[in-house]
């Protein structure tokens, strides 16, 4: 049993992500997946998916998907919004953190994202083939999501028909946390290439976001941060997202999930990887702050954000649609007065 | 590649809390070189052992290894000290992999700072050729982007540093070289070294799960010349995929 949706309008930059490619970082294959995989997890939790099911990231204009075949089932994380459109026509509000249901014909048009990036899951998840053992695109060499590249138009995307209830949507009830404390790193591999000043100056100065920033990395502004005599340049060694380079212009360069395996240039530290999701959402112009943990303190960190992440998904609660609503509450008024038995199915509405 | 390396002391460092790197050393070396397939060797017996649990993945280099865990699975200080005993006791690789003869194109069109090159060495455009076409080159390591080699071997005398300002676009499989190095870029991307020739070999197909990247650390690579007219026919047949990459293949097997 399979769904198609359509793609009806592309939006921008749209691609298919899950929690990435690994075991082909020796042949120069970057990992990939989604930049906020905290999200990927809202968003199939959402749907009652696996976890790690494919996604849609959306970083600016959101698609527009029709349902073709079977009943189907979206859902936003991340701030984000959409609306439905039956096929009578009707306009229906998606809220970000919420689900809806599509019937054969439907169109849900998603939003653009307000700040950084969003998500879009599906029932069952965006089913395109594998490659690599990931469906995650990694558009520079083509690998992944539909022939490598962001959605485009006419394209059908394979998922699962909705299994639950259509008229019982799912919904986030606790708030997402925003933080904004410093960004945590753990110093090296390459601090002995830096002066005592410019190790000062990284953890006591803000770095700006600037303009030149994708699924690769972010190059930040700020004061130069100066190398010592060991220089700017290393025989290239191994980079994971969350490595922050420094080339000789001395300003700094946080990779993310499409980064190359291997770098020449001296890694001054690491973004952990419970506040590398937090990278995601940053835009031009935008502060941060770098401070220093140890591997104690950014295990602990990652205990904390699983365990909250964990505390999200099982407090998901379920509401009806409006036009459902209506309809609820005429079988209630009919309860109320006996017209109609009691019935279990109504007692999870 | 020679069994009587001296054995410096390694160094685990921090790629914050989901990988470290065992460097073996700073340089180019195939001594180096070695202990790093050595380490990797010993990583390969270990996992399919299944003793390494909650390791991802490694990432030879031209000198270290770059080991990448989950460290919801593993303890990242567990993990250091596992790798350190490790790399105390692992030993020294030769590389054996296979040879491949490669044709490329070295006309103008294809090769855009040949002729810088030649001038700035007092050669001819057909000298440099031939000192690349009468090199065997080393593969140290798949990196960068998928399937691009880093390949040793450049003759001393071909040893030019990279661009002063890094070109924008490099045609997909352009041969190119920078210090003692060679590449292959297998994809359209920026690149500041200095673009010699192209091959119409496709090196890395992501349709060829069990050898997406034709390159392995250890495999020997010759250039071989050919004309534009056959580098159309062979990228035709490339491009249709109807080019058998094991007929590149001179020794070893895979």
């Amino acid at each position: 049993m399979s769904a198609i949706v359509e793609v009806v309008e592309a939006g921008l930059a749209v691609t298919i992500q899950d929690r990435g490619r690994n075991g082909y970082r020796n042949i120069g294959v970057p990992v990939s997946g989604a930049l906020d995989p905290l999200l990927i997890t809202a968003a199939n939790a959402l749907l009652g998916n696996d976890p790690d099911a494919a996604v849609l990231e959306v970083c600016l204009a959101g698609p527009s998907l029709k349902a073709l075949s079977g009943t189907v089932r979206v859902s936003l994380a991340g701030e984000l919004s959409a609306q439905v459109v039956t096929t009578r026509g009707r306009m229906l509000k998606v809220e970000p953190w919420h689900t809806a249901t599509l019937f054969p014909g439907d169109v849900v048009r998603i939003g653009s994202v307000v700040k950084g990036v969003g998500y879009v899951g599906i029932s069952g998840g965006f089913l395109v083939p594998e490659q690599l053992g990931s469906r995650s695109t990694y558009m520079r060499a083509r690998i992944g999501g539909i022939d490598g590249s962001p959605l485009a138009l006419g394209q059908h995307l394979p998922c699962l028909p909705l299994s639950g209830n259509p008229w019982l949507e799912g919904c986030g009830t606790l708030e997402w946390p925003a933080e904004d404390c410093p960004l945590r790193v753990i110093l090296g591999p390459q601090d002995d290439h830096f002066t005592p000043s410019a190790l000062a100056t990284f953890f006591g100065q803000p770095y700006v976001v600037t303009r030149d920033m994708d699924r690769m990395g972010i190059r930040f502004e700020g004061e130069k941060l100066a190398h010592n005599e060991r220089g700017a340049e290393v025989v290239s060694d191994g980079v994971a997202p969350g490595s922050i380079q420094v080339p000789a212009n001395g300003q700094p360069i946080v990779l993310l999930a499409d980064c190359q395996t291997s770098g020449g240039y001296p890694k001054i530290a690491t973004v952990i990887k419970a506040d590398l999701p937090r990278l995601a959402h940053v835009r031009p112009g935008d502060v941060v702050r770098f401070v220093a943990v140890d591997h104690r303190q950014a295990a602990a960190a990652l205990r904390d954000q699983a365990s909250w992440v964990a505390r999200w998904c099982e407090t998901i609660g379920t509401f009806c649609p409006p036009g459902v609503v209506d309809e609820t509450a005429l079988y209630e008024d009919n309860l109320i007065s006996g017209a109609i038995r009691g019935d279990e199915a109504f007692a999870v509405v | 590649m020679n069994a009587t390396v001296p054995i410096l002391p390694v160094r685990l460092l921090s790629v914050g809390d989901t990988a470290w790197t065992v460097e073996f050393g700073v340089a180019i070396d195939p001594a180096i070189h070695g202990r790093v397939l050595g380490f990797c060797g010993l990583l390969d017996t270990l996992s399919a052992d299944g003793r390494l649990d909650g390791v991802v993945e490694w990432v030879p280099t031209f000198r270290s290894v770059t080991v990448h865990f989950n460290p919801q699975q593993i303890d990242a200080m567990v993990l250091r000290n596992l790798l350190s005993e490790l790399a105390g006791k692992s030993g020294v690789l030769s590389a054996v992999g296979c040879r491949w003869h490669i044709p490329v194109c070295f006309d103008a069109e294809s090769a855009p700072d040949l002729a810088d090159v030649a001038k700035a060495k007092g050669m001819t455009p057909e000298e440099v050729v031939h000192l690349l076409t009468g090199s065997i080159f080393s593969v140290y390591m798949l990196g960068f982007l998928p399937g691009f080699p880093y390949l040793g071997g450049v003759p001393e005398a071909l040893d030019m540093p990279r661009l002063a300002s890094p070109r924008k676009v490099v045609p997909a499989r352009t041969i190119a070289i920078a210090g003692r190095m060679c590449a292959a870029y297998p994809w359209e991307s920026p690149g500041g070294w200095r673009l010699l020739g192209r091959t119409p070999v496709r090196l890395f197909d992501a349709a060829n799960s069990r050898r997406p990247a034709l390159l392995a650390p250890g495999d020997e690579v010759v250039w071989e010349a050919i004309d534009s007219a056959v580098y159309a026919e062979l990228d035709a047949e490339c491009a249709a995929g109807r080019f058998d990459l094991m007929q590149l293949m001179r020794q070893g097997g895979l």
